[in-house]
């Protein structure tokens, strides 16, 4: 099998690509240092249309295509991975609707986000549940036409700056999984409190927040599926977003990759660019040919979410694996490649080594991608 | 020292009360001899003290390691007795910190293409031009600073000097913001018509390459034990935290059919404490040898090559461990991965070190 970018696809890229190396590289180094949400490139994404890739036309959108996120976001990570999430959050906050939601839902939901207008978030993980996302405590009880909220959510990507939360709760408490549902959130209805922001390694302009949800009253006409469908919907995002994840962990390591052989072609040791030498050549050439196996299976695990394949989940998992112990291997030696001036923040290697840790772990971790390959083989 | 190692990362701060601790506990003068005031041990005393510092903080070890080895050694191996009455019980008591500056901005695993001149001027020198990735910058009292006496283009135009931090023309220049090791300054010294007489002047013309490989020889003995502690410090941390996960039953044995289904964990932390360990013995075996005045060149390459691939592994492989929670900003776990990173490319890239290790493979005999 192979993977053929459609015109259009291929038109979306260039177009993100331009304007990401116009105004978003010459902004990651500010946005690491700071630490702070790029509101100004949230309002760039949205202007120019590159919010609506998640969302098919009917929704207000300009394709809806898995693979057509995949190249935007690793478009975007190759020059600043805090900014490639502001459209794979975009995505991963917005697939609960697009998956489960009814007509009326999505047409109601999707247009806003499509347009930029409102930005999206995707709620499951909490404090004493991560990997284990069934052991959730969030509860949401129904009282007539309304549900009301309480728990608190973990480790929330954009939970701060989003205007709609997709949140998953508990509506049967004592039962397992099978007790959990999903709503959205929509900001000024269903206002939910921001408890803290993480400082963390990397993706530090990416706010991640701590979500607290106090008596916070959701309309029944927002909850996506039936009650108790709320797990199944979690996981068919997550095969729907790894490749995304698997894309974002692609372009860092490419950005890093960018940069360190124009690096070893310029710098001279021993009176020759330290390119000439065998030891740094094996290093390049192992360093291009792991970017280039990990691009194939990104885009291939997200060819089989655009075709709804049997097996997506499998390679979904396998894509966000690989592509991220790849980035995680790859931005290290970049690093090695720069010496000491890898190092030091006067250079972009070390923060895409610090950004590439996280694609191992959120999303779920690695180790779950394992256990989740090893039951789709075992089954 | 351990509770201050957050603090000293996120504030990018000197640890000076950790310093003067190390000092008071005679740390800064391990390998000095008694007759100069120090503790007069060995190389893996030295790399013992290192690791255990590294385990706290290793932003403070590496201060430490830096003083300690090459800032501190050249002197003890190369200098003349007059020298030695001078630093050594300065340096040996804390009092005053010492350096190594080598690297230059074109310079790096080239050292001895360096530029920095040193042009005789009577009885002295006049010292001029710029060292960079320099450890310990703006804190040390005594640089040991290569540079050019002769016309000789390569290594045998290169002499040592020590460097008085206190010296007219002794200048500070760029402080480098760093992934890790923020405790810990690097920058650039700047030295412009520095006046240095002969008397500190270590070793002969011409001499000086030959004291600036020694002094790493036994430097990465020390980046050694550093790594070693930093991956025995990610080590712990995964331990307590998969303890506290309840990978230990309540009778405190560890039931080998209660564990097969969380096999992933168990087998990572098992990689972890096997390669740290054939780590530390190769680390220490470096350091017995040079103990016992025998070769140890191609051993402390290997050592430093192993110990520091290996203590970014563990780090990042702790970290994956400890998930979320380790990636936050002040989390043990994520610190070690920043600073780790730091020892595969100091005190000689582990690119240099296989360089070292094929010629003392391939060397004739």
């Amino acid at each position: 099998m192979d993977f053929e970018f459609t015109a259009e696809q291929v038109a979306i890229r260039d177009t993100i690509r331009e304007l990401v190396q116009d105004r978003v590289a010459p902004r990651a180094a500010e946005i690491d240092q700071t630490g702070e949400y790029p509101k100004d490139i949230e309002t760039l994404f949205a202007e120019n249309g590159i919010l609506g890739v998640p969302f098919p036309e009917e929704y207000g959108g300009i394709s809806g295509s898995s693979v057509t996120i995949c190249m935007g976001i690793e478009e975007i990570a190759k020059a600043c991975a805090s900014s490639s999430l502001i459209l794979a959050v975009q995505a991963l906050g917005s697939y609960p609707i697009l998956v489960a939601g009814s007509e009326e839902q999505k047409k109601r939901l999707c247009p806003p986000l499509a347009s930029g207008e409102k930005i999206a978030a995707y709620a499951l993980s909490e404090p004493g549940s991560g990997s284990d996302a069934a052991a959730m405590k969030t509860r949401a009880k129904k009282y007539g036409h309304e549900y009301v909220l309480n728990g608190t959510k973990q480790f929330i990507t954009h939970g701060s700056v989003a205007g709609t939360l997709v949140v998953f709760a508990e509506t049967q408490p004592g039962s397992d999984h099978r007790g959990i549902s999903a709503f959205v959130l929509e900001r000024e209805a269903s206002p939910w409190t921001v408890a803290k922001l993480e400082h963390k390694l990397g993706i530090r302009g990416s706010p991640t927040a701590q979500i607290v949800l106090e008596d916070v009253k959701v309309p029944a006409a927002n909850r996506l599926g039936d009650e108790g469908a709320g797990f199944k919907i979690a996981l068919a995002v997550l095969d729907r977003s790894r490749p995304g994840i698997g894309a974002q962990a692609l372009g860092i390591a490419e950005g890093a990759f960018d940069y360190a052989l124009n690096y070893v072609k310029e710098r001279q040791q021993f009176g020759q660019a330290i390119a000439t030498f065998q030891g740094i050549q094996f290093m390049l050439a192992d360093i291009a040919t792991q970017i280039e196996a990990a691009r194939h299976l990104v885009y291939r695990a997200a060819t089989k979410v655009d075709a709804k394949a049997a097996d997506l989940t499998k390679v979904a998992a396998m894509a966000k694996l690989f592509a991220s112990d790849m980035a995680m291997r790859v931005t290290t030696d970049c690093v090695q490649l720069l010496g000491g001036y890898g190092y030091i923040s006067d250079y972009p290697v070390e923060r895409m080594m610090r950004d590439a840790k996280i694609t191992q772990i959120y999303e779920g971790t690695n180790q779950i991608q394992r256990v989740v390959i090893a039951r789709a083989l075992l089954r | 020292m351990r509770p201050l190692a957050a603090e000293v990362d996120r504030d990018h701060r000197f640890p000076a009360e950790a310093i003067k601790a190390a000092a008071e506990s005679g740390l800064m003068g391990v390998l000095i001899p008694r007759e100069y005031g120090g503790a007069g041990m060995d190389a893996l005393a030295f790399a013992i003290c290192i690791e255990e510092l590294a385990q706290a903080c290793a932003a403070t070890a590496v201060i430490v390691d830096v003083h300690t080895s090459v800032g501190t050694e050249p002197i003890l191996l190369f200098g003349d007795e007059d020298q030695k009455r001078k630093w050594l019980p300065q340096l040996a008591s804390g009092q005053l910190l010492g350096a190594f500056a080598l690297t230059e901005p074109a310079s790096g695993s080239d050292a001895a293409a360096l530029k920095m001149t040193a042009r005789r001027n009577g009885s002295g020198y006049v010292l001029n031009g710029t060292k960079v990735f320099i450890t310990n910058i703006g804190r040390a009292g005594l640089y040991v600073v290569f540079a050019r006496t002769g016309p000789d283009e390569k290594a045998a135009g290169i002499t040592a000097f020590l460097v008085p931090a206190d010296a007219d023309g002794v200048r500070i220049g760029q402080v480098f913001g760093k992934m890790g090791l923020n405790g810990s300054p690097t920058g650039e010294l700047v030295l412009e018509d520095v006046n240095i007489p002969e008397s500190h002047r270590l070793g002969r013309e011409g001499h000086g390459f030959t004291i600036a490989m020694r002094a790493l020889d036994s430097g990465r003995i020390g980046i050694s034990g550093q790594a070693l502690g930093i991956a025995q410090a990610a080590i712990d941390e995964a331990r307590t935290l998969m303890r506290e996960r309840g990978h230990e039953n309540s009778k405190g044995d560890v039931d080998v059919l209660d564990r097969l289904a969380g096999q992933g964990d168990d087998f990572s932390l098992a990689d972890m404490a096997t390669r740290v360990e054939s780590a530390r013995l190769l680390a220490y075996r470096a350091a017995w040898l040079c103990s016992q005045g025998k070769p140890f060149t191609r051993e402390a390459s290997m050592s430093k090559l192993h110990c520091t691939d290996t203590a970014m592994q563990v780090a990042l492989d702790a970290l994956q461990i400890a998930g979320h929670e380790g990636a936050v900003a002040g989390s043990p776990f994520e610190r070690h991965v920043r600073d780790a990173k730091a020892l595969q490319i100091y005190e000689g890239s582990n690119q240099v070190q296989r360089i070292v290790i094929a010629r003392e493979l391939l060397k004739a005999g």
